[in-house]
């Protein structure tokens, strides 16, 4: 093992993880606002209840996701401080950005809500939770437009072998950004709806108490996660696009297309061996000229295969690694242009796949529960449940394809100017020793397990709970008035 | 510009050592000033609203950090890469024990958590005070910012005594707190214990201080480090009076000094190389452009300000003392 491929799997594991808890966080969070919204307006019990039940999770779930966050930021210098150097010009201040514009806002936001229930006027407090969700809102943007620098170069120039920004209005408004940020939240909305409609449509086949609560989370759950799905799809597609141009390589990997096409088909589905040693990849069920469509908008356009981009890559950026102990095994050998083919395959379709499944799965809990209908049957509620994984799933395929496509490179060459700004993933690690960081690996992930296990239990718990769980009893008519706070830990 | 830029990492690590301090301390002495299950609870709930806010001035120090000095984050963070693996599986369990620990009732669940708490809160603020020292005294870094030597490079007498000093004032800043921010029977003993341990508790950042002071002080940090000493010895004499506002301030001022002088005397280095001066990161050599300091100005001068305003009124919010009186009983779901 050497540190490149520790120190990978390392960020790989946690940040996936992290992404856990991000898109239920932001997902959830502005449907909460949404919810005391409507019991500020309306004064309906109902949605009160609504408010503190899911509030409860999300407040649950929000604990994982700072904690987890907080490695994300010392990850850089951890395991990749050359990589740090090189883009520290260009990627620390929308790091920094995120810190004092949202972080700091959501935080303090989230404790006055909270602990606020007693202490605020209500305006004020429906308040605070909104400024908290938009916050979460905005920490996804700062953190993608680096993310998405990383996958575009755009606004920077090369000095002295780094990374230098000349425009930060690039790097805020690059198209790749303004392209992954409504997908990346269209996705969370999916997360979010998911568990409504599940835990929802649970709770009403189990005939639990405060039905009017159940019926309007699946309702809620059930039209967010379809305009959430047309939303991930059409951003999705603008995606693609982009990707064309940017990134042909990850676009030709996320369909295991050897050769070049014209006009290209879409493969739908793929049985044979993908590890590329025969590029001849068994693509069983394509969809004539719809990749060319996809790319170009226009169905007899031509896509170029990896054979032919393979060589495009070598004389731009090199056939071998050049002779650098720092490299490690890598030193001297040729460069591997072409990502791992299954993953960038299997990432994109499971992504697609599982996203349609979540949305399915919802329709058809509104459709059986329709006029007060509550279905029988062991399998309803199986596959309510079971379908929450699913919108995580596409999460994390959607980021395994993104982040995994890009390899070699850990910054991508911008192929329409800003001349060197990239980077090979090798060249970016620590200097760190083998043991070290074998060390926070196994740490890391033992310690996330464990908590995975803790949050799962305690999410279980509330959710069969119900609203009984959250609610606590009336004060009997003659009790004395006290002291107590209305929530405390 | 990256003058304004150290100062104002260097006032965000004032920040989170001024109120992070107190909620270290606070978890550090859950089960000395906690005597039952309910004021445990009144502990925990005085730092309840806003320990995550205080956290989040550690994320923009090292975020300000990278952006502005993406050298020193670099070397530092992957120098001292043990040590701040630890502190963050510490942040890791504090965070989640503080959410977990009241959500199910049963008191081998609150022990187990408590445990976290504790041990967490301690080896916190030992790692982040071996971090930051490090900075200070140096470490054995090449002129490619990389480490020389074992990854125990930086566990040196001089950086465990910074350990030391930084748990040392925040056992005796939480202790302060909590009798600040309680009523009753648990205000009284944190009160005693403040002014029993303080002495030997605030001994360790006396004599940092002096040892840095020695190695690399110049006349206005000798001003910061004899500052560290006065304010520290009024806040226990006004403490003594009972004044437990003013006492929490003059910690308060402790913390300001002892962080100018210790940033001082670093200046205009940020991480000085033990092995070669010449290897030393600079505030010249390790910043960020021109271009990116000023983008960052402009952000930190509209937010910096917004964030004082909101967290303060916060505080506000939460200004009433706590005490057994004000715990609720506990209401979670039943298994
Ligand atoms: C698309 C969204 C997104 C992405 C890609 C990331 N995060 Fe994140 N992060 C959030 C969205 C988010 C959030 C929604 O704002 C969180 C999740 C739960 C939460 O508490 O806030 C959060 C929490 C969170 C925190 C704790 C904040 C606090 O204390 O309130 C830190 C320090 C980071 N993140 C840092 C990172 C870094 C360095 C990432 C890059 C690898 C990263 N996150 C990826
Ligand atoms: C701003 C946000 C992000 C940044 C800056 C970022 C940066 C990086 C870096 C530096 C690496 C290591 C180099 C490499 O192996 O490619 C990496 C790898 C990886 N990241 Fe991201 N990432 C971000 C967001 C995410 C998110 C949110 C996820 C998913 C949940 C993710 C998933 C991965 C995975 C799976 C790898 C491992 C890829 C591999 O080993 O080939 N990334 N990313
Ligand atoms: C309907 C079809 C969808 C299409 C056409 C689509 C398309 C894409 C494309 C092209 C990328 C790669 C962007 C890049 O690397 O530059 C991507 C990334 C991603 N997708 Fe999808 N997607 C779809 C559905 C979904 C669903 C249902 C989810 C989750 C619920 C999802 C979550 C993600 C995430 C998290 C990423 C990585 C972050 C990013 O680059 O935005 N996608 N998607």
């Amino acid at each position: 093992m050497e540190v490149l491929d520790l120190a990978r799997w390392q960020f790989g594991i946690t940040t996936v993880y992290h992404f856990l808890m991000v898109p239920l966080t932001i997902g959830l969070s502005l449907l909460v606002a949404c919810m005391q919204t409507a019991w500020v307006r309306t004064g309906d019990r109902r949605y009160y209840a609504m408010t503190k039940f899911w509030g409860k999770l999300l407040l649950i779930n929000f604990a994982m996701g700072v904690v987890t966050g907080i490695v994300q930021e010392f990850q850089f210098g951890l395991t990749w401080s050359a990589y740090s150097r090189f883009v520290g010009d260009v990627f620390g201040a929308p790091l920094a950005m995120e810190g004092l514009v949202a972080f700091f806002v959501e935080s303090t936001f989230l404790g006055l809500w909270i602990f606020g229930w007693d202490r605020l006027p209500k305006k004020v407090h429906l308040a605070c939770v909104w400024a908290f969700s938009l916050a979460t809102i905005a920490s996804a943007y700062f953190i993608l437009a680096a993310n998405s620098w990383m996958q575009h170069p755009v606004g920077v120039e090369l000095v002295d072998g780094r990374a230098r920004l000349t425009s930060i209005w690039a790097v805020l408004t690059n198209n790749t950004v303004l392209a992954a940020f409504p997908h990346t939240i269209f996705g969370a909305f999916m997360v979010a709806a998911a568990f409504l409609v599940a835990i929802a449509a649970w709770h009403l086949w189990r005939k639990s108490d405060e039905e009017p609560v159940w019926r309007s989370s699946l309702k809620l759950g059930t039209w967010v996660g379809v305009v959430a799905f047309a939303g991930v799809a059409v951003t999705g597609d603008f995606q693609g696009k982009l990707m064309f141009e940017q990134q042909p390589m990850k676009m030709a990997a996320a369909e295991a297309l050897c050769h070049t096409e014209q006009p290209a088909s879409f493969s739908v589905f793929a049985i044979g061996d993908l590890t590329r040693s025969d590029c001849e990849s068994v693509k069983n069920v394509t969809v004539p000229a719809l990749l060319s469509f996809l790319a170009h908008n226009d169905f007899t356009s031509e896509v170029k295969g990896i054979d032919e981009l393979v060589p495009l890559y070598q004389e731009k950026y090199g056939t071998n690694y050049p002779v650098d102990p720092q490299l490690g095994e890598l030193s001297g050998k040729p460069i591997d242009y072409v990502p791992v083919l299954p993953v960038t395959y299997w990432g994109f379709r499971l992504m697609i796949g599982f996203g349609g499944i979540s949305v399915a799965t919802g329709v058809l809990a509104l459709w059986l529960t329709r006029g007060g209908r509550v279905p029988r049957g062991r399998w309803f509620p199986i596959a309510a449940l079971a379908s929450v994984a699913t919108p995580f799933l596409a999460n994390s395929a959607g980021w395994i394809f993104t982040e995994m496509g890009r390899q070699p490179f850990v910054v991508v060459p911008n192929p329409s100017g800003v001349d060197g700004v990239w980077m090979f993933t090798a060249r970016a690690v620590s200097s760190s020793t083998v043991g070290e960081v074998l060390t926070s690996l196994i740490s890391l992930t033992l310690v996330y397990g464990v908590l995975a296990v803790v949050e799962g239990f305690l999410i279980r718990r509330y959710v069969r709970a119900g609203v009984a769980g959250v609610l606590p009893p009336a004060p009997p008519p003659d009790a004395e008035k006290t002291d107590a706070l209305a929530f405390a830990y | 510009m990256e003058t304004l830029w150290f100062c104002v990492i260097a006032l965000l690590w004032l920040g989170y050592f001024f109120l992070e301090g107190f909620d270290f301390g606070v978890g550090m002495l859950l089960p000395v000033l906690g005597r039952d299950e309910k004021e445990r609870r009144v502990m925990i709930n005085t730092i309840g609203p806003v320990w995550d806010g205080n956290e989040v001035w550690l994320i923009v120090a090292i975020g300000a950090t990278f952006a502005a000095f993406p050298g020193w984050y670099a070397s530092l963070i992957s120098t001292v890469y043990l040590p701040v693996l630890v502190f963050l599986l510490a942040l890791i369990g504090r965070g989640v024990a503080f959410e977990y620990r009241g959500k199910v009732d049963s008191a081998r669940w609150r022990a187990r958590w408590d445990k976290a708490i504790v041990v967490c809160s301690w080896l916190a603020p030992l790692t982040v005070g071996l971090l930051i020292t490090s900075t200070v005294l140096g470490l054995p870094i090449d002129a490619a910012g990389n480490r020389v030597g074992s990854p125990f490079a930086s566990l040196r007498w001089d950086t465990l005594l910074g350990a030391a000093a930084i748990t040392g004032y925040a056992l005796v800043h939480g202790a302060v707190f909590t009798a600040l921010k309680t009523e009753g029977d648990i205000r009284v003993r944190a009160r005693a214990l403040a002014l029993r341990i303080a002495p030997f508790a605030l001994l360790p950042l006396l004599v940092l201080l002096l040892v840095v002071q020695v190695r690399s002080g110049s006349v206005w940090t000798w001003g910061a480090a004899i500052l560290v000493a006065l304010a520290a010895f009024a806040a226990m004499a006004r403490l003594a009076l009972g004044r437990e506002g003013q006492a929490f301030a003059l910690m308060g001022l402790t913390i300001v000094a002892a962080i100018t002088a210790l940033f001082g005397a670093l200046y205009p280095n940020v991480l000085p190389s033990t092995l070669d001066p010449a290897f030393s990161l600079t505030v010249a050599n390790a910043a960020s452009s021109p271009y990116t300091l000023t983008v960052i100005t402009w952000v930190a001068a509209f937010g910096t300000p917004a964030v004082l305003v909101y967290q303060g009124w916060t505080y506000w919010v939460f200004r009433k003392r706590i005490g057994t009186r004000h715990i609720p009983p506990v209401h979670v779901p039943s298994s």
